[in-house]
């Protein structure tokens, strides 16, 4: 019990450490948050006319397609937050506040539970502003209250695995730069998914890819819940996707962190 | 292993460890009394911090037994690790956050409480002179007060014993003063301290024993007194008036002359009855001596004498062998 209380207080103390550091430099959240701003802003209004025209709804054109990337660009708004993570990890990992933090008696991976639930914090914030952007542009969801509540629960579970995911790239990476390199695929799998076109315009190689891949019925399953489009069997798939990464990659991440630094 | 955990701090005994087939710790045994400061002293690459980090649960050993502080630090890491405090080579500080934002964060991580933990952080700053840095992000710090810091971090957990990893390396000759008072205040409290260095000097004005690790294997072991006289670096210097007396003494005694200042200087015992034969002789032989110095070893000849080469000359150093290079000439 008292073990428990102990990982939970020091995960609490290490958490609180991540908060200070976004607090004192804005900018780095700032960066995460644009990249995926600049995205909605080129897609919608570069692009937005010719692809919702292509998209053949009843409306179609800027409006149909704004409606149509918000959740693809919300991914990607956790995609990119998660990104961050893996470049604060590896900072963390080469200073020697890490090296002191493993010489006291405290919980282990609460440097590392830090690190995910400040992640957490931080994406959710992340998202709220770019959704917050995109009603600004005129996306108007369809979503209620039940379904708002299930897409805030759907983007805690992705960006919790993907988070861990990237703490676990950012320790076995190495250093800083390769840390910010390494996660980059994460941020093109929504454009190799139903994020920005349906996968059924895709050629036929890339479309088995694009069904196949995790981020396409985490996609399908978020616009199902603002939009109102069909789930059937994507949020199973969805969360066990997510299920699987997380577990995988808190298990690759632990054994990384625990295991004897080199000299 | 030891009689009395709490007298010993640190013991060891066959501690190996090597990374492939490169062996950076090859048999060592400590004993460390409670209350001292003992010093691991060698060049760059001679495995001291390899040393550090198994003793403070960071890495294993391969081979050998250990009690820190009385426990097991494979089989009871954590009890090991409430009672140490841990000062590295590499600054162990939290750069974005400030000086007492840092010191806060250890005293949540020992649970100190809010209060307490405030006033901890407080008298620490003050203790170490950094109550007018306290709110400035520690990224900002002079090496020097990164370095306070970081022993101040060490500290807010009261450790038993405290390991310092080269903690005056890169510091100028001013902080490194400082911080040898500082640690002379932490032994006064009743702290035992593993100090390494590379620091002929600061081994010399800090330890009670003095290890010499070289190449991964300890080459001497004692006071700084005791390392010395296992030395025969030292000589006597005699001068004289004329350059006659100079010549007779050289012919009577060997050793090397510095015809400019009209010195000789003579190696071998530098003892009361070795110095009262030497004397004898030149009285003997009616040589006018017009002054006599004795010198003793230093550490410096002290590592060169026990490990046959200098002590900048070890594998991976940067360092010219400065000491070396001296003795050659």
């Amino acid at each position: 019990m008292t073990a428990l209380t102990h990982a939970l207080g020091d995960s609490a103390t290490m958490v609180r450490r991540q908060v200070k550091h976004m607090w004192r430099y804005p900018s780095v959240t700032l960066m995460l948050i644009g990249m995926p701003i600049l995205m909605l802003l080129l897609f919608v209004y570069v692009f937005g006319d010719a692809m919702g025209t292509g998209l053949g709804g009843d409306s179609g054109g800027r409006a149909a397609y704004l409606d149509y990337i918000v959740p693809g660009i919300l991914l990607m708004t956790m995609a990119t937050t998660a990104q961050g993570t893996a470049i604060s990890v590896a900072m963390d990992m080469s200073e020697g506040i890490v090296a002191r933090f493993r010489t006291m008696a405290i919980a282990r991976v609460s440097v590392l539970t830090g690190h995910v639930v400040g992640s957490l914090i931080q994406a959710l914030f992340a998202v709220t502003v770019v959704t917050g952007v995109a009603v600004l542009l005129g996306f108007r969801p369809s979503a209620g209250p039940g379904e708002w509540l299930a897409a805030v629960g759907l983007v805690l579970v992705v960006s919790f695995a993907l988070t861990w995911l990237t703490v676990a790239l950012g320790i076995a990476s190495g250093s800083v730069e390769n840390a910010s390199n390494v996660p980059m695929p994460l941020m093109f799998l929504p454009f190799l998914g139903s994020g920005f076109v349906p996968t059924d315009t895709l050629p036929s190689g890339l479309r088995w890819f694009a069904e196949y891949q995790p981020f396409t019925p985490i996609i399908e399953t978020l616009r199902g819940l603002l939009m109102g489009t069909g789930i059937q069997d994507s949020a199973p798939l969805a969360l066990g996707w997510c299920a699987a990464i997380a577990l995988a990659s808190y298990l690759w991440a632990k054994r990384l962190y625990n295991r004897d630094p080199s000299v | 292993m030891t009689p009395s955990p709490a007298r010993t701090a640190v013991a060891a005994a066959g501690l190996r460890k090597s990374y492939g087939d490169q062996t950076v710790l090859d048999g060592i045994d400590l004993d460390i009394p409670a209350g001292t400061v003992y010093s691991l002293l060698g060049p760059n690459g001679a495995g001291k911090t390899t040393m550090v980090k198994i003793l403070t649960t960071l890495i294993g050993a391969d081979e050998g037994r250990m009690r820190i502080l009385g426990h097991d630090p494979v089989r009871e890491p954590d009890a090991v690790r409430a009672g140490i405090g841990v000062t590295g080579q590499y600054s162990a500080v939290d750069g974005l956050l400030t000086g007492e934002e840092n010191l806060r964060l250890m005293a949540d991580l020992h649970r100190l409480g809010r209060r307490a933990g405030r006033r901890r952080g407080a008298e620490l700053l003050e203790r170490f002179d950094l109550t007018d840095a306290a709110r400035k992000p520690a990224a900002a710090y002079s090496g020097g007060m990164r370095r306070r810091l970081d022993l101040a971090m060490s500290l807010v957990g009261d450790p038993r014993l405290l390991f310092l990893d080269e903690p005056t390396t890169g510091l100028d000759p001013r902080s490194r003063r400082g911080l040898w008072d500082i640690i002379r205040g932490l032994v006064a409290d009743g702290v035992t301290v593993f100090l390494t260095t590379q620091y002929l000097e600061e081994a010399d004005r800090l330890a009670d024993r003095i290890a010499v690790l070289d190449r991964g294997v300890i080459a001497a072991e004692g006071t700084a007194d005791e390392l010395k006289r296992r030395v025969a670096g030292g000589h006597v210097r005699l001068r004289f008036d004329t350059a006659a007396g100079l010549d007779d003494a050289a012919r009577l005694l060997g050793g090397r002359r510095d015809d400019e200042a009209l010195a000789l200087q003579v190696p071998g015992d530098t003892g009361v009855t070795g110095l009262r034969s030497l004397l004898a002789r030149l009285d003997d032989a009616g040589i006018a001596v017009e002054e006599l110095s004795v010198h003793t070893p230093d550490l410096d000849d002290v590592f060169l004498a026990l490990t046959g080469h200098g002590a900048g000359d070890g594998a991976g150093t940067q360092n010219p062998p400065v000491h070396a290079q001296r003795k050659a000439a």
